[in-house]
């Protein structure tokens, strides 16, 4: 169940309700890594650490957030689809991607953070979301691309994300998982039907899949050595790989594809490390990754002022059904008021 | 009423939170799918079908007011259950010694 109350600490406790508390405290922590060594879940309203709390709520969070803007770059696409059924597929994507935004506010919110919060935080710029998503889509070969590569790359993470310690996140990501395969899959049709038409068609495959390559592989977040949060949350069985594991993994999932869709990769250095039994790829610009994470990458601004707008746009909206519900709540009442004196 | 009293009453906050059960086939039961917030029940039955039945994954949905469920304490994880412990008897795998006699 999504309700949850946060228990806050009083101010002054006399010294035997003191006692009390730290007992509290250390049978919590005494259950908490129980639960971590069985590998088993934790819910709602179990005790948990604050940091595990805080950790959760800001990687559940921003991957709401991200499902949310992620809709951009796609719905900007949907009035210039190239077919009605292009079109109609677009549109079910976009909707999974406010779905899923949807689930994971939701998990967000069973750990004691309300939805109105969290909506305020991302429109006033305070909230993070994945880098990703402030990139354009110049051409119709970026849906493609996106499809394969980013949402390739969200697969390869959420995936083990099913089985994270907090259960509300891990439900949520399955039900995202088994979603999320459409997105790629239409994604690598859409980029395989260009690059099997004219050479300019097949061009404009390439150059989509050359500009979003880098930015996917980024989406794994830092080097592990640079990823301080990394240790902590895989003691935590939040995650259960590190980003660099997870980031070769995909990059031998690609090698493979990319020959199915005759089109290559924009790395010469990707090989397959014999000894290490790992791929490798050429070097990120990861100040780019800090840029654009720091709300200067090429539209972030463009992305929060039309979150803004569609929020404002649908204030009308929440108003007249909230109204709504207020009118039909006294009509049932004078109803009920109105039988019982008959009665 | 001061207009902006219905703009305050407006706010998604007074929406209140709804646990959404989706019967995903006739004879199966009703299963918690997830949660959303609504203005009241038809809107919240219309946001579950949009939100958890996109690809024909149930036949029947209820939702229910998330401050209606009444759930048991969590603190008291081991005594609450504590009646079932010990009593394996009541488990068929109890009875051994009918092992190999046919339709038992």
């Amino acid at each position: 169940m999504a309700s949850q109350n946060l228990q806050p600490v009083p101010e002054a406790l006399s010294p035997e309700d003191q006692e009390r508390a730290a007992q509290l405290e250390a049978e919590g922590q005494a259950y908490f890594d129980r639960v971590m060594s069985d590998d088993s879940r934790i819910e709602p309203k179990d005790w948990m650490p604050a940091a595990y709390r805080k950790t959760l709520l800001r990687q559940i969070s921003q991957h709401a957030h991200s499902e949310i803007i992620g809709m951009q770059p796609e719905a900007n696409w949907i009035s210039r689809a190239p077919s009605l059924k292009r079109k109609a597929i677009l549109m079910a994507k976009v909707q999974d991607e406010a779905g899923h935004g949807l689930y994971l506010y939701s998990a967000a919110e069973t750990l004691g953070q309300s939805r109105d919060k969290m909506m305020d935080d991302l429109i006033a710029g305070k909230a993070r979301y994945s880098s990703i998503f402030n990139y354009p889509a110049l051409t119709w070969a970026d849906m493609g691309a996106i499809g394969w590569l980013v949402d390739g790359a969200a697969i390869c993470n959420q995936v083990p994300l099913c089985r994270a310690s907090f259960g509300p996140y891990g439900r949520a990501m399955v039900r995202i998982c088994k979603e999320e395969s459409f997105h790629q899959r239409q994604g690598f049709e859409i980029l395989l039907e260009l690059s099997n038409g004219t050479p300019a068609q097949k061009q404009m495959a390439q150059d989509a899949v050359n500009r979003w390559y880098a930015p996917a592989l980024m989406m794994f977040g830092p080097p592990d050595d640079d990823s301080p949060n990394s240790k902590q949350s895989m003691a935590w069985n939040i995650k259960r790989f590190s980003n660099d594991e997870l980031r070769s993994r995909f990059v031998g999932m690609m090698v493979e594809q990319v020959r199915v869709l005759g089109l290559t990769l924009p790395d010469s250095e990707v090989r397959f490390n014999e000894e290490t039994k790992k791929w490798e790829h050429g070097p990120l610009d990861w100040e780019e990754f800090k840029e654009v994470l720091a709300g200067r990458g090429p539209c972030n601004a463009q992305r929060l002022e039309r979150r803004r707008e569609a929020h404002d746009d649908g204030a009308w909206v929440r108003v007249a059904a909230a109204a709504y519900a207020e009118k039909q709540l006294a009509k049932q009442a004078r109803k009920h008021a109105e039988k019982e004196y008959a009665a | 009423m001061n207009p902006n009293d219905e703009v305050s009453t407006s706010s998604t906050s007074v929406w209140p939170l709804w646990e959404v059960f989706v019967r995903s086939s006739r004879g199966l039961s009703h299963v918690h799918a997830g949660s959303l917030h609504a203005p009241d029940a038809a809107m919240a039955l219309r946001n579950a079908r949009d939100l958890y039945t996109r690809r024909n994954e149930g036949v029947s949905i209820w939702v229910v007011p998330a401050d209606a469920i009444a759930a048991s304490d969590p603190d008291a994880k081991g005594s609450f259950f504590e009646s079932p412990q010990g009593k394996d008897y009541r488990h068929a795998t109890y009875y051994t010694k009918s092992e190999g006699v046919k339709h038992l």
